[in-house]
């Protein structure tokens, strides 16, 4: 009976294979579901799904449920992080999250795909994507881009780059080389590309955290030309918060804890604002693997995004909103395609639920438009550390 | 027909024309003597594993000479042949010494919490990887079997589920995972909400199961008509037959399918986590490090490295498994 028993013995290892996986793994994840209070109130638990994993660029939502906004407005909000696949305002549209963080082209691609959602707090008031070049490769402006190896992610990326050629007289097709660019920005340094595509808060930090092969020091500021899409007028509406249209039209329910998760975030923003330091420590608490300096940058760049927020923060500016649209209607990407085949139909962004959170702080004696914000000087250390 | 008569049968059978062709190529072949001498087989074994072992290190240091060398006298800018990239560039950037990687693993991960290195956030992102890639694999493994022996009791079955198990492996990993990651809180297992990690490892399992099914289809029809008639003029059930013949002469495809299994599950579980953006592996480490890889790759090495270490922990853990059960069948592993 020697055969049964190995046989036995095999699917007893692969039980005990599973059971340890099984226990074992449950410690391991992210989970931070406590929904109870020392007061016993009851809070509404509310999902919220971010673009990318824990970093500065959510800064205000992570310090929003670590300072207790969100529980003093009565939620207990899960913060889901993002992946390489994951695409947040589908999370949003297949009902797995009640919020989303999107950047707003892409939200409006889904919406005419027919994912039924809405902006209802923009809290990026300007864009952060930025094209970097080295300085003496004497790229000021788009128009100087001609016949250059110009970097690029796709994906929907690109859009005002090729806004920014076409609108300089260039054809984005034919005037310049495209190049499908990678995560970092070794593309540049290396020299393979003339003009790589980054965002203020990351990517442009990366190369000034990486040594200058010639000095031995840490690259400069002045080694590289920036060009600002905000200052060359094809910038795009980033991050915004978006919402189930279904349920704003529909569950009273809904409607108040929109109100309430816009209050609580937009009070995360404004701390953050005011404690850039203690922004970044939160950040870096939640599991960040980026530096200390680097993640210091990052809350630094992205508060340059939201303030000043001259009709208070998380309200749609219309003309930036109908300038997005019009971008992405009327440019075409290397494909030939647009994000956009026609005007977003329905309610594609309101301003009534961060109006209601608005007056709410503003009652508060909040300052919620930043008027005299002044941003920090932010040293990067070798490697971002 | 007693369960006795019936052992020695089939013992007969496998050790009949059933093993001969085994694809385990194993060197020594079917032993002319019929039994090895075990004792001097036991001896053999450990100096082979002994040799195996040093010949491994010896491969590792020449892997490590050979990435030092051509750094040593490769172009800082690459090679480029019509344009085209050929050979990488030898900068510290692309290709960080050897020691480098080694010495980043001892530093402290981050500035603010000095609590933990390098090395220690690669060897828990391990221990979280190498648990989920076990439960990918167990599950794998465990449908893979059930799906070849229900393929080969039915023919039917056989001919209408093997070409969409092939099919399967051909829709890529970054359609599947959102789909299975969406699954979050929305599924609940009698009270045990769904977990990420759960989509991880079931990806995981979505490789794992077909190598097994295959190769345990094709152990499952591997003895000769003749061993089949046999059991069949014994009047032994199917039942019986599965048992006494068909999963003995199953083994030796078996084993090569688990190893592919395994590998196929630790590839799984990096790309999933990568793909899912589960906290807690080695897949998420890499991503995270990858993005100061700019100024400093050391560090994503170390997680590659990671990676690579759980694939031979797999790969150990199923060779084991396989000379345990090569034992048993008195087949020296």
């Amino acid at each position: 009976m020697r055969r049964k028993r190995t046989l036995g013995g095999l699917a007893a290892g692969l039980a005990a294979v599973l059971a340890l996986a099984a226990c074992g793994s449950d410690g391991g994840s992210s989970g931070s579901d406590a929904s109870t209070t020392g007061t016993g109130a009851k809070l509404t638990p509310v999902k919220l799904q971010l673009q990318w994993f824990t970093q500065a660029q959510f800064a205000g939502y992570i310090a929003a449920k670590e300072k207790g906004f969100y529980r003093d407005a009565g939620l207990d909000v899960k913060l889901l992080e993002g992946g390489t696949d994951i695409v947040p305002q589908t999370v949003l549209a297949q009902g797995q999250a009640d919020f989303a963080v999107a950047w707003v082209p892409k939200a409006l691609a889904s919406r005419e795909q027919g994912a039924q959602i809405t902006d209802i707090a923009q809290i990026f008031q300007r864009s952060g994507t930025r094209q970097v070049s080295f300085a003496d490769a004497g790229i000021s402006g788009p128009a100087d881009l001609k016949g250059k190896k110009v970097g690029n992610w796709g994906f929907g990326n690109e859009y005002e780059l090729f806004a920014g050629m076409t609108k300089a007289g260039l054809d984005p097709g034919k005037d310049v080389t495209l190049v499908q660019q990678q995560f970092d920005m070794n593309a540049l340094l290396s020299g393979d590309i003339d003009a790589a595509q980054a965002m203020s808060y990351n990517e442009y930090a990366q190369v000034l955290e990486a040594k200058n092969p010639k000095t031995g020091e840490l690259y400069k500021p002045s080694d590289f030309t920036v060009v600002d899409w905000n200052d060359v007028g094809t910038a795009m509406l980033q991050d915004a918060v978006w919402a189930s249209t279904d349920k704003l039209q529909n569950d009273r329910a809904y409607q108040q804890t929109a109100t309430k998760f816009l209050t609580g975030s937009l009070r995360g923003w404004i701390y953050c604002r005011d404690h850039a330091q203690e922004c970044r420590d939160l950040v870096v608490a939640a599991g960040s693997k980026l530096g200390a300096s680097h993640q210091l940058w990052q809350t630094n760049e992205v508060n340059k995004l939201v303030w000043p927020s001259p009709e208070g923060i998380g309200m749609v500016d219309k003309a930036a909103w109908d300038r997005t649209v019009q971008i992405a209607r009327a440019t075409k990407n290397a494909d030939g395609q647009t994000v956009l085949t026609k005007a977003p139909e329905g309610l594609a962004y309101t301003n009534q639920y961060v109006e209601q959170a608005l007056s709410a702080l503003k009652g508060d004696g909040v300052d919620v438009t930043g008027s005299s914000f002044k941003p920090l000087t932010v040293t990067l250390n070798p490697g971002g550390g | 027909m007693t369960d006795a008569a019936l052992s020695t049968a089939a013992a007969a059978t496998v050790a009949g024309p059933a093993t001969g062709a085994t694809p385990t190529g194993d060197p020594a072949g079917p032993d002319p003597l019929g039994l090895p001498p075990r004792r001097q087989a036991a001896g053999v074994a450990a100096r082979d594993r002994l040799r195996r072992g040093v010949l491994a290190l010896v491969a590792l240091v020449l892997l490590c000479a050979v990435w030092e060398g051509y750094k040593a006298v490769g172009s800082p800018q690459g090679t480029r042949l019509w344009g085209a990239p050929v050979l990488p560039r030898t900068t510290d950037a692309a290709m960080p010494h050897v020691w480098s990687v080694l010495a980043e693993l001892g530093r402290p991960e981050l500035s603010l919490r000095d609590d933990r290195t390098v090395g220690e956030s690669v060897l828990r992102g391990m221990w979280f990887s190498l648990r989920v890639a076990l439960a990918g694999f167990g599950v794998g493994v465990g449908v893979g079997v059930l799906l070849a022996v229900a393929m080969a009791r039915l023919r039917v079955l056989e001919r209408g589920l093997l070409p969409y198990v092939i099919a399967s492996q051909t829709i890529p990993l970054v359609a599947l995972a959102p789909l299975v990651a969406g699954w979050g809180g929305r599924l609940h297992l009698g009270g045990l909400a769904w977990q990420r990690w759960m989509s991880v490892a079931l990806i995981a399992a979505y490789l794992a199961f077909f190598p097994v099914a295959v190769g345990m289809l094709r152990g499952l029809q591997a003895p000769a008509a003749e061993s089949v008639e046999l059991m069949r003029s014994y009047a032994a059930s199917w039942w019986q037959t599965l048992i006494r013949l068909r999963l003995p002469a199953s083994v030796p495809y078996l084993m090569p399918a688990l190893r592919l299994a395994a590998a196929s599950a630790v590839i799984g579980t990096v790309v999933a986590e990568i793909s899912t953006g589960t906290r807690g592996g080695v897949g998420r480490l890499i991503i995270d490090y990858s993005m100061s890889a700019s100024s400093d790759a050391t560090r994503l090495y170390d997680a590659v490295l990671g990676a690579a270490a759980i694939g031979l922990v797999m790969a150990a853990a199923v060779a084991l498994l396989e000379a345990a059960v090569g034992r048993r069948w008195g087949r020296h592993a």
